[in-house]
């Protein structure tokens, strides 16, 4: 199956300092890949390579057959993200923020798709607020109708349950399963909680100094490095990539 | 450039004027102002040279030329503004969206904006100071044109530097009109100027529209050689302004300014 993301020996240097450090991965439909790290990892430096907002040192990124650098319009146009930092303008309605962003993706049929939208993500009552005097929890609720908008191949979400009520992360997390299995969508997945990410994810990259240092299924991750818990590992890699003796990988 | 795309650009900065009066008013407000003081101005100077000197096209039609290049202009900068205002610049450039959709949108509110401010001009000036913009009759035309196109290329070379220096440099573009307004001559013939001025008014397109302005007031007519200055350097001046906002913003690619871009981010 033809991945819907490749990222290909991507490096990104700010001066001295190697943010993203030559990683390669691929992203298949329907796979939902967890990309996590410490602060400082490389995590959203590498999302917003991927979302064409950061040029690369070098290396390649391309989405379903795209060459981001090449084709930059239509590699987009089959991508969507949601970040807790990028929320939407607040001083337009939810249902003006879908439009506006409908319109940029092109989409077909764009009423009846955001009236869907509103349904799916429970925002019937909040469709004429303003964005902006929302709570964070249905703000996030937006950015994500948001990032459906276009039916995106490949969903970039970063820390999409991050101010989010235990509930409501939980129906969400449902929901993004549903779009990976039903749609075909490829998704990749920043978190900081562990125990989300080895419910959701099939597949996880440990960033570590811009560096991939582990990478595999959750479960097998856990068996192979004796570890607890994903979290558990995850402190341990973490704690052990800090220390220039210690070897994670 | 993708029609639907930029058309977002304009629906969002329609949704903002609808939805707040405050964003409105400033574009019918400033321009008034200045059209009852230069009205009454130009009615004083009236009643003491007599009817000789149509002061009222001269210098009530200058304000209001200048006005609309000034409204063209903040027409571009506010609407990218306000992406910046919001926050708002991962959510655009992360799309589908181009630079050549995202500034034609801008352009295109610019119209609209510069448009509704101009309407109002000229209905304060003729209904209550008898300018009539008939008196310059139809030579006048191309010279509006050039000065529309001057408006862009400001508003796009200023959300250039602002992309470049950071929100905090907001403040060095409202005042570009000001600056620029001695060297061009709008009340008074470049003549007037000492010559390092002159020098810089030549190279300026409003300066040619002025010049031109006086001239058609003054019964001389059309003037193809103050007109082929003002459009070549009006294109020169747009191509220019959108060459400098295409390199800033692959600066901005370059460096994460975008994907980062606050007040404190920018340098």
């Amino acid at each position: 199956m033809t991945p819907v993301l490749t990222v290909a020996s991507l490096k990104k240097q700010f001066g001295a300092l190697k943010a993203v450090d030559d990683i390669s991965f691929e992203v298949r439909p329907g796979e939902i890949v967890g990309l996590v790290g410490p602060n400082g990892a490389g995590k959203t430096t590498t999302i917003s390579m991927i979302l064409g907002v950061l040029a690369p040192t070098s290396g390649a990124i391309t989405i379903a057959g795209y060459d981001i650098a090449r084709r930059r319009s239509q590699a987009l146009a089959q991508t969507n993200f949601a970040a807790a930092y990028a929320p939407l303008p607040g001083n337009l309605t939810v249902e003006q923020n879908l439009r506006v962003f409908g319109m940029i993706y092109g989409v077909a049929n764009l009423s009846a798709r955001i009236d869907q939208l509103i349904a799916e993500y429970d925002l019937i009552p909040q469709r004429k607020a303003k964005t902006g005097v929302l709570s964070s929890g249905e703000q996030t609720r937006v950015t994500l109708a948001k990032a459906m908008l276009n039916n995106p191949r490949l969903l970039l979400l970063d820390e999409p349950t991050a101010s989010i009520d235990p509930a409501t992360a939980r129906r969400i997390r449902t929901h993004i399963v549903d779009v990976a299995e039903k749609a075909g969508a490829g998704v990749l997945w920043t978190s900081h909680n562990m125990y989300e990410v080895a419910e959701v994810c099939d597949r996880v990259l440990f960033l570590s100094h811009g560096r991939i240092l582990l990478a595999g299924a959750p479960e097998a991750l856990i068996r192979e490095h004796k570890a607890a818990s994903l979290e558990d590992l995850f402190v341990t890699v973490a704690n052990e990539s800090l220390d220039p003796a210690g070897s994670a990988a | 450039m993708r029609f639907s795309r930029a058309a977002a650009v304009v629906l969002r900065q329609f949704y903002l004027l609808r939805g707040s009066p405050t964003r409105l008013l400033p574009m019918i407000a400033w321009v008034a102002i200045d059209i009852v003081l230069w009205g009454f101005i130009t009615r004083y100077l009236s009643a003491l040279t007599g009817p000789k000197v149509n002061l009222v096209a001269s210098i009530l039609g200058a304000v209001l030329l200048w006005d609309f290049l000034g409204r063209v202009m903040q027409g571009v900068t506010t609407a990218f503004f306000e992406d910046v205002w919001s926050r708002n610049f991962l959510n655009i450039f992360a799309t589908p969206l181009t630079i050549a959709d995202y500034l034609g949108g801008l352009v295109a509110t610019g119209i609209g904006t510069s448009v509704l401010g101009l309407v109002a001009m000229l209905t304060l000036a003729t209904t209550v100071f008898g300018f009539s913009f008939f008196a310059y009759g139809a030579a006048i035309a191309p010279f509006i044109l050039v000065l529309f196109v001057t408006g862009i290329s400001l508003g796009v070379l200023g959300t250039a530097i602002v992309l470049r220096l950071g929100p905090a440099s907001e403040w060095l573009i409202w005042p570009i009109p000001s600056l620029l307004s001695p060297f061009v001559g709008v009340f008074y013939p470049l003549s007037t100027l000492p010559p390092w001025m002159q020098a810089i008014g030549r190279a300026l397109p409003p300066s040619y529209v002025f010049e031109a302005m006086r001239a058609i007031v003054a019964g001389q007519g059309a003037q193809p050689d103050l007109l082929a200055m003002a459009i070549g350097l009006s294109a020169a001046y747009l191509l220019a302004a959108c060459w400098v906002f295409a390199r800033v913003y692959r600066f901005a690619l370059r460096t994460g300014l975008i994907a980062r871009y606050s007040a404190e981010s920018a340098s």
